[in-house]
């Protein structure tokens, strides 16, 4: 009110007695939309709500001078509500810009890390690979990476940031384009673990780190490497053993101490034979403790070995989905090699 | 549910109990507890983890950002009452071959 200026605000209040009289005597639509006109003048000037039960109260005390005595004090009472209520409408207001603002940004962030993080899965005449990674929350943890060499060599990266949302987002983009540089070194898994540890070790806060399974399949030596830093052991399935058997590498977690070493183990793979690679998402059934996630992932591949491998990371979600209750609390990353 | 620590000193050894829950969103409260604690050097920390009936990836970040510091400011931290399930957390991430832990004896025995 200060900043209009008193000689203004009594010409808003002369302009409003005269709409509210008129109302007064003749309840029209017409004047009514005159004072919606009027409300426009206010908001434009920035008049607070208060303000405008002021003006109100003037004009009641000016048109009915006599009947003022009683409620005056109620007038002023509501003065004081609304002062307090503008106030919070206020606050409540640009939060609600801010929340926008904020999605709006997410949104953005979210498409962008789409975009550079999008895995391509490729396609070799000598394996059928299968890849499915759903985010918990907008943003992934995980990330999948391959690479490949002809039909000869086929190499995957498994990772899974610790934390989620925006700042494992941002480490993932670390992680890939560390990844990228090892081209000429991808057939070794120990080395392309050690590598990226000292670059995340380097450029990441104390508890931020990544867990990692690395394999890189021979083709034609039927040969499978693998390492491990800190991440869930792979699983195999021997189809003539109709057997599974965990690939467990020990191997610290990346980004903890700069100078790890990783070793690798070699598995033979035969044909029909599946290896399936996974996050903790997978795995970790919170809550449902009595379950044995290890159980009810081995059965599903095994009942549904005759399916393409896509079609088994699709089925596999599905299934723990539901025992979830389609409330995934993890992202959940898959991917399956069928010999 | 939430998570909770609390602290007691017996002869200059620092004893930390946790309870409850650690993931995502109660852990920034167990991060700004143990941020806060004081590291001397020499000085023996030990956090018992028995009541604690989850933890996820972020609680294990937590507990080695910890134990990095401590290693610089020359304190030692000492990790006990580990349930099996926190256990196969600290083998397959490597830390148990890292960090001082010793699993649940109660569990053990059983």
């Amino acid at each position: 009110m200060a900043a209009l200026g008193r000689e203004k605000m009594k010409q808003l209040e002369a302009q409003y007695k005269k709409i509210l009289a008129d109302y007064i005597v003749n309840q029209t639509e017409k004047n009514l939309y005159i004072a919606q006109n009027f409300t426009r003048q206010l908001i434009q000037k920035n008049i607070s709500p208060e303000d405008v039960i002021s003006i109100h109260k003037n004009a009641i005390a000016e048109i009915f001078p006599d009947r003022m005595n009683e409620a005056q004090p109620a007038y002023d009472f509501l003065i004081e509500v609304m002062v307090h209520y503008g106030m919070a409408h206020r606050e409540h207001q640009s939060l609600l810009q801010k929340q926008a603002e904020y999605e709006m940004e997410m949104k953005i962030a979210t498409s962008i890390q789409k975009a550079l993080l999008k895995t391509h899965i490729p396609k070799l005449s000598t394996v059928d690979i299968g890849m499915l990674s759903v985010p918990a929350r907008k943003m992934n943890g995980d990330y999948v990476h391959f690479f490949y060499h002809r039909d000869d060599y086929l190499s995957v990266a498994v990772t899974d940031v610790v934390g989620k949302g925006v700042p494992a987002a941002l480490c993932m983009s670390m992680v890939k384009y560390g990844l990228e540089t090892l081209e000429y070194a991808y057939k070794e898994p120990s080395y392309v673990l050690e590598v990226i540890n000292r670059v995340i070790e380097k450029g990441v806060d104390d508890s931020m780190f990544v867990s990692m399974f690395y394999g890189c399949l021979d083709t034609q030596r039927n040969m499978f490497s693998y390492a491990s830093a800190g991440h869930e052991p792979a699983l195999h399935y021997n189809a003539k053993q109709d057997q599974f058997v965990a690939l467990e590498a020990k191997g610290l977690l990346l980004g903890v101490l700069p100078n790890t070493k990783y070793t690798y183990q070699e598995v033979i793979l035969e044909d029909n034979d599946i290896i399936t690679m996974m996050t903790d998402g997978v795995t970790e059934f919170r809550g449902n403790d009595h379950l044995n996630s290890r159980q009810i992932i081995t059965s599903v591949i095994r009942d549904n070995k005759y399916l393409s491998a896509q079609q088994l990371c699709q089925l596999l979600y599905r299934e723990i989905e539901k025992i979830h209750g389609f409330d995934l609390s993890d992202d959940f990353t898959v991917v399956i090699l069928k010999k | 549910m939430d998570v909770t620590i609390h602290f007691k000193e017996i002869d200059h050894k620092l004893y930390g109990y946790v309870e409850g829950e650690i993931d995502t969103f109660t852990a920034s409260g167990l991060r700004e507890e143990l941020e806060a604690v004081k590291i001397t050097e020499g000085l023996e920390i030990e956090l018992d983890l028995s009541k604690v009936s989850y933890m996820d990836s972020t609680g294990l970040g937590i507990f080695v950002a910890f134990y990095k510091r401590a290693v610089r400011e020359k304190g030692k931290v000492k990790l006990v009452g580990l349930s099996n399930r926190l256990q196969r957390l600290f083998e397959i991430t490597g830390l148990s071959d890292l960090m001082d832990i010793e699993t649940d004896k109660k569990v053990e025995l059983r």
